[in-house]
């Protein structure tokens, strides 16, 4: 079961990041800056396996691939929005972090709920029983998620 | 056949494309800057591949320059090293990436250009497909000379009638964000077009192209034209042909006429949250911050110079003036604006981006709050979360510096 850390919609790469803590390349001191300041106890008690839940546009802003870094190295297992800003959403696939798209999750669970969220049939089970097929990527996307990221994507020859 | 971005990148990928297809392209140049390259360095290292073009690659140092930091001095210090191993021919420290790439010459119609920062859409006033990326996809550019697309869908706006007095592109570009959101043209490319825009300078047209990422936009487009290659003649470093839509399919378009536009402030907690300048005025304003990508360029600094010639700044703020490169300061300083400015009371930074992202040079304490020319006023982007920024044209912001609140430009004439 993953545990929900849900925010609202618009969450910025300022609000996942700010740009002061962006000085390093370090992942575990990216991790402790990751939501430092919208939400200040996460760091702390995200636990493995755990899930953001977001509303519309997750990510907007900067290009800085530190936002998707510092919530991988958190050990989030993925982030589930009802949609993202573009180029969140590259930076997470390049790196081999899950997202989902689903519309009708955000609504659903509060902060703190335990949901199931199966990456492999994108199926995401609620306690009550309730579940949400999230929406699929592109086959092109996919086939970058499949080799584990950009870059063994570009490794084994397709560009 | 179709809008701008499909031309362009039809061209490149040498056969018609369509939006909504992914396409492979290659690209003319791939630029990261001080705060991006970092990554990118470390993903180029372990795909393991060598430099596409170190004539092709274009390192800048804007962020943190010159460096604040022991921890940014050594990424620095690690970047000039793989740039001198890597023999990259254009490392620049002489302003804001985006500015430099355009003064350079980089930046020409037609040109396919990723940039590790997401105001590399900006390239768009020439007509060039310029697009931020994260670290990783630049250092796909930097082993490969290509990358992924999925070819965007087009909201075009359509400019008619005349900006007024004391209202400017920032203001359109303000109340294009209002009007469509800031998730209104995710994924989508934005064309600009209509009179008003072809009445305006590259300057003008890098405002609005500037804030296309601000409405989600992949990139933001200005047809090319004859000011395109008069600011190119002498400058533009490779041959380019004007390339323009043919009978192009637009998901949706915004008309705007300009005369209905006043001075604008974007209001915390992001762009398309926006009120006219005039009813803000019981705002109050620690910091006021001319520069950026956006809005620190020679017109930027006329405007400000010209409402502050002669008067003080209030006693209860402050005034911080970042010019987007060296070659805008030098003119700006040749023509008196920067005398006239420290005369007025401001501060003069060297060029670079500046207070805009919070590092260095007018960082905001708890509480404060800032009126600035930049584009996003997303909570702690200039300091302390709780902190209020408040986004407009250069004239609103020197307006206020010299109330100390949110001020009309036109109610000082």
């Amino acid at each position: 079961m993953s545990r929900v850390w849900k925010v609202g919609d618009n969450v910025s790469t300022d609000e996942i990041i700010p740009g002061r803590y962006n000085v390093t390349t370090d992942r575990q001191q990216l991790a402790k800056a990751a939501f430092i300041e919208y939400r200040p106890d996460y760091a702390e008690n995200v636990r493995p396996g755990d899930v953001i839940v977001a509303g519309k546009n997750f990510g907007m802003g900067s290009s800085r691939e530190h936002a998707p870094i510092a919530i991988q190295a958190s050990g989030a297992k993925a982030v589930i929005a009802r949609s993202f800003a573009r180029i969140f959403f590259r930076n997470a696939i390049n790196i081999g972090l899950p997202i989902l798209v689903c519309d009708e999750l955000h609504g659903a669970v509060e902060d703190g709920d335990e949901i199931d969220v199966d990456l492999a049939t994108g199926q995401i089970t609620l306690a009550d029983g309730r579940t949400f097929q999230v929406e699929p990527l592109p086959e092109f996307v996919l086939e970058i998620v499949r080799a584990g990221g950009i870059i063994p994507f570009v490794q084994s020859g397709r560009f | 056949m179709g809008t701008l971005s499909e031309e362009i990148l039809s061209r490149k990928v040498g056969r018609q494309v369509r939006a909504g297809e992914i396409v492979i392209v290659p690209v003319d140049y791939v630029l990261a800057h001080d705060q991006t390259a970092p990554l990118a360095i470390e993903s180029f290292r372990k795909i393991g591949r060598p430099l596409f073009d170190p004539n092709r690659t274009v390192i800048v140092f804007d962020h943190i320059i010159p460096a604040a930091t022991v921890q940014a001095a050594t990424l620095q210090k690690m970047i000039r090293e793989w740039v001198r191993e890597q023999g990259i021919t254009n490392f620049l420290q002489e302003g804001i990436c985006h500015q430099v790439m355009v003064e350079r010459g980089f930046v020409t119609p037609g040109a396919v250009i990723v940039g590790a920062d997401s105001h590399t859409c900006t390239y768009g006033a020439l007509g060039a497909f310029g697009t931020g990326m994260g670290s990783t996809d630049i250092a796909v550019a930097l082993a490969t000379g290509k990358t992924w697309l999925r070819v965007p869908e087009t909201i075009r706006f359509e400019v008619k009638g005349e900006l007024g007095h004391h209202v400017y592109a920032k203001d359109l570009a303000l109340a294009m964000v209002g009007t469509i959101g800031v998730d209104g043209a995710t994924y989508m490319a934005v064309e600009y077009g209509g009179p008003a825009v072809r009445r305006m300078s590259i300057s003008e047209r890098m405002t609005l192209a500037n804030m296309a990422v601000e409405m989600g936009g992949k990139t933001g487009l200005v047809e090319p034209d004859d000011t395109v290659d008069e600011y190119l003649r002498g400058r533009a470093r490779d041959p380019y042909e004007r390339i323009t839509p043919r009978d192009p399919v637009y998901s949706r378009v915004v008309e705007i006429d300009a005369s209905s536009i006043e001075p604008m402030v974007a209001v915390p907690p992001d762009p398309e949250h926006l009120a006219p300048a005039a009813e803000m005025r019981k705002v109050k304003i620690d910091q006021v911050f001319i520069g950026t990508c956006t809005n620190g360029r020679l017109d930027d600094i006329e405007i400000a110079a010209r409402i502050l010639k002669g008067r003080k700044i209030h006693p209860s703020t402050r005034m911080v003036v970042t010019p987007a490169s060296t070659r805008v300061a030098l003119e700006a300083m040749a023509r008196g604006y920067i005398q006239t400015l420290i005369e007025a009371g401001a501060v003069v930074t060297n060029t670079g981006c500046g207070p805009c992202i919070g590092r260095h040079q007018g960082v905001l304490a708890a509480g404060e709050r800032a009126i600035t020319t930049q584009n996003r006023n997303f909570p702690g982007r200039m300091g302390d979360p709780t902190a209020e920024i408040y986004l407009a044209s250069p004239a609103t912001a020197a307006a206020s510096a010299i109330t100390g609140y949110i001020t009309d430009p036109r109610s000082l004439d």
